[in-house]
């Protein structure tokens, strides 16, 4: 894959990931025996500054674990994961964490949830600002009107509560607590699944308009497969916690080569009356908890072979910054 | 459609709210016909669930104002209806499924229990027959192992899976129209095209009608037959959906579609409608989305405007809309 990316100082990627690997200890029941969770196995990419990795699966594919372990909010079992040149795993992880926490945020799901319903939304968007400490109230103020600016909000809205606000408005409102540092890298999580339809539009253009004017780099994770092609630059699409594919958005959208992503891609319901989507694939997504052996789509997938059910594909290149891991190629 | 299975006319819901009453659900008719697949969508606040909700009485009596209108079942009106005989009719001429599959389950009952509860209910069936039954509705709804399963409790099970005991539940005294309220919404899309097939096929084997209340335009494409476009409390549009899809009358609908994140192309920016979603407890003076509308004419914003004809089975809420399409079709 690096071969087939370019290496000029300025495209060279801002964060890498390799083998990244996180495991939770649970107990099953009262008195259960401890068992082990592997909620992210062995994942690696990259992203270049002034880009947007779209992470995408369903409901435990570990694509929320991956944006918390990128922003060092967990810390990894194994694996590498370097942050403008800096290693934030290992034993010097914490330091070399502390060196970049201001380059990085975190935009949440649930505008209602991650503002606190007793600050001011100006007090909220200048959070970041009072825990980094040093600066002046005027330039404090200066800071948050600019940023509502930045957002499209009128400056008067400082002064009001969260509840006041609509969702869309709560999330440019989260939006702009995560720029008040000047971050270079963001991870958006779900930020416009709990939007309605006409909201979502406004915020994802918000994001894009933000990354060109900033030169902010994103990951943003999302289940929603359309939502991320109007953003994203290049997608991984993760499977039970593997990754089973990463390509350009426009290779991934027009030729996806992973079964999964095929299925997956299948299975949207598209606003088109004469579409006729396919039998609905079978099966569930399979525990984490106790994998079997092989290729964790295995059980459900149409092109199955005997290899797919003793042996793990690897992620492997298939040129153009297509990476599939799946025996079929 | 000749005698539709279920009409209502011109119904208005109200709640109490600390800003005052709020109007929910604004003078919303609509007919469903036997067999039919009729889909309903809207954003948040546009009334959609409130009316679904209104057709078996579900409302917190303490908060709602008696909805004013009419819902005709079998030559009855369920509004007016004493709470006995709406009992026989919920759940067992007519039955509903929530978005939420695991608040909708009782987590202490088996789902035997949960399925049986119905059938001995409406059909005063005993234990065993319940139980036996219960596994011929799993069956029916293709849980696979439906004998073991049966005896499981709700926790146990995926969400695709409670979603499927939450219609055997439905499907179980065999009613004549399902009412489906986001079914798929909490779902993952994979298990979200399960589901769907599953209520299609259903359908077709039940003969029954369905009213399908989504925000998403995809699962209507995939499942409606006709669609009403709710926004703000009032029906907006009501149409065939392929000809909603190909020619959206209403501005707001044509909006809503051009806004969607698309699948199969690339666009460097959406198109956004402008501004946000009205506060319910705003009263908006003329056409609620002249507010937002691109096209609005000072008209709009004076004047309520009506549901108008604007073409076989279609209606529109937008005069200067139909009006402009009325002079296409005499040119």
């Amino acid at each position: 894959m690096s071969a087939a990316l370019k290496t000029d100082a300025a495209d060279a990627p801002i964060i890498r990931v390799r083998d990244l690997v996180k495991e939770f200890n649970v107990t099953r029941g009262r008195g259960g025996p401890p068992a082990i969770l592997r909620a992210v196995n062995h994942i690696s990419f990259d992203i270049r500054p002034g880009t947007t990795l779209g992470l995408v699966g369903e409901s435990g594919s570990g694509k929320s674990t991956t944006g918390r372990l990128l922003v060092g909010l967990i810390p990894a079992t194994s694996g590498e994961i370097s942050l403008f040149g800096e290693t934030i795993t290992g034993a010097d992880g914490e330091a070399a964490l502390a060196k970049v926490r201001s380059k990085l945020q975190f935009v949440f799901q649930d505008p209602h949830g991650s503002l606190n319903p007793r600050m001011r939304v100006g007090d909220c968007i200048a959070e970041p600002i009072d825990i980094a400490g040093g600066w002046s109230r005027k330039d404090r103020a200066d800071r948050v009107s600019e940023l509502l600016e930045t957002v499209g909000l009128p400056r008067a809205v400082a002064e009001r509560f969260p509840h006041e606000f609509s969702g869309g408005q709560r999330q440019r409102i989260g939006i702009a607590r995560a720029l008040a540092l000047r971050p270079d890298f963001v991870v958006c999580d779900e930020p416009v699944s709990a939007l309605d339809v006409s909201m979502q539009a406004q915020i994802i253009n918000l994001l894009l308009d933000l990354q060109e004017r900033l030169g902010l780099s994103y990951l943003f994770i999302a289940h929603d497969l359309a939502v991320v092609r109007s953003i994203a630059t290049d997608v991984v699409v993760m499977y039970a916690g593997a990754l089973v594919e990463q390509a350009p958005k426009r290779v991934l959208y027009s030729a996806p080569k992973h079964p999964y992503t095929q299925a997956l891609l299948d299975a949207v319901p598209r606003p088109d009356p004469d579409r006729v989507r396919s039998a609905a694939l079978g099966g569930e997504v399979p525990s984490i908890l106790n994998p079997l052996p092989g290729c964790a789509f295995a059980a459900r997938c149409p092109h199955v072979m005997d290899v797919c059910r003793q042996d793990r594909p690897a992620p492997r290149p298939t040129g153009e910054g297509h990476v599939v891991a799946c025996h079929l190629y | 459609m000749a005698v539709p299975l279920l009409e209502v006319d011109d119904l208005t819901v109200r709640f109490r709210t600390d800003a005052g009453w709020m109007t929910a659900v604004d003078r919303v008719s609509l007919a469903v016909g036997e067999g039919e697949a009729l889909g309903i969508v809207g954003e948040s606040g546009s009334g959609k669930s409130v009316t679904a909700l209104s057709i078996l009485r579900l409302h917190a009596a303490a908060t709602t104002r008696m909805p004013t209108g009419k819902i005709l079942y079998g030559g009855k009106d369920l509004l007016t209806l004493p709470t006995r005989e709406m009992r026989q009719i919920r759940g067992g001429e007519i039955a509903m499924i929530f978005q939420d599959p695991m608040s909708s389950l009782n987590p202490v009952l088996t789902i035997a229990d949960q399925i049986g509860e119905s059938l001995r209910l409406h059909q005063g069936v005993d234990h065993v027959t319940a139980r036996k039954r219960a596994i011929e509705l799993l069956d029916l709804v293709r849980i696979p192992d439906a004998a073991r399963r049966v005896d499981e409790y709700p926790h146990r099970l995926s969400g695709g899976m409670r979603q499927r005991v939450m219609i055997a539940i439905a499907i179980a005294c065999r009613p004549k129209l399902l009412i489906a309220d986001e079914p798929t919404t909490a779902l993952d899309v994979t298990i979200q095209a399960q589901i769907l097939d599953l209520l299609r096929d259903l359908q077709r084997e039940l003969g029954m009608s369905v009213i399908l209340i989504t925000h998403d335009m995809g699962v209507i494409a995939e499942f409606a037959r006709r669609v009403m476009v709710m926004y703000a409390g009032r029906v907006v549009e009501t149409a065939p959906v392929g000809q909603m899809f190909r020619r959206p009358v209403h501005p707001y609908t044509e909006g809503l579609l051009t806004a969607i994140p698309k699948l199969d192309v690339d666009v460097r920016r959406l198109p956004t409608i402008a501004g946000s979603i009205p506060d319910p407890t705003v009263v908006i003076p003329g056409c609620r989305y002249s507010p937002r509308c691109p096209q609005v004419q000072e008209s709009c914003r004076r004047d309520s405007p009506a549901l108008l004809p604007a073409g076989p089975e279609r209606e529109a809420r937008c005069p200067p809309r139909v009006a402009a399409m009325a002079k296409e079709t005499v040119a």
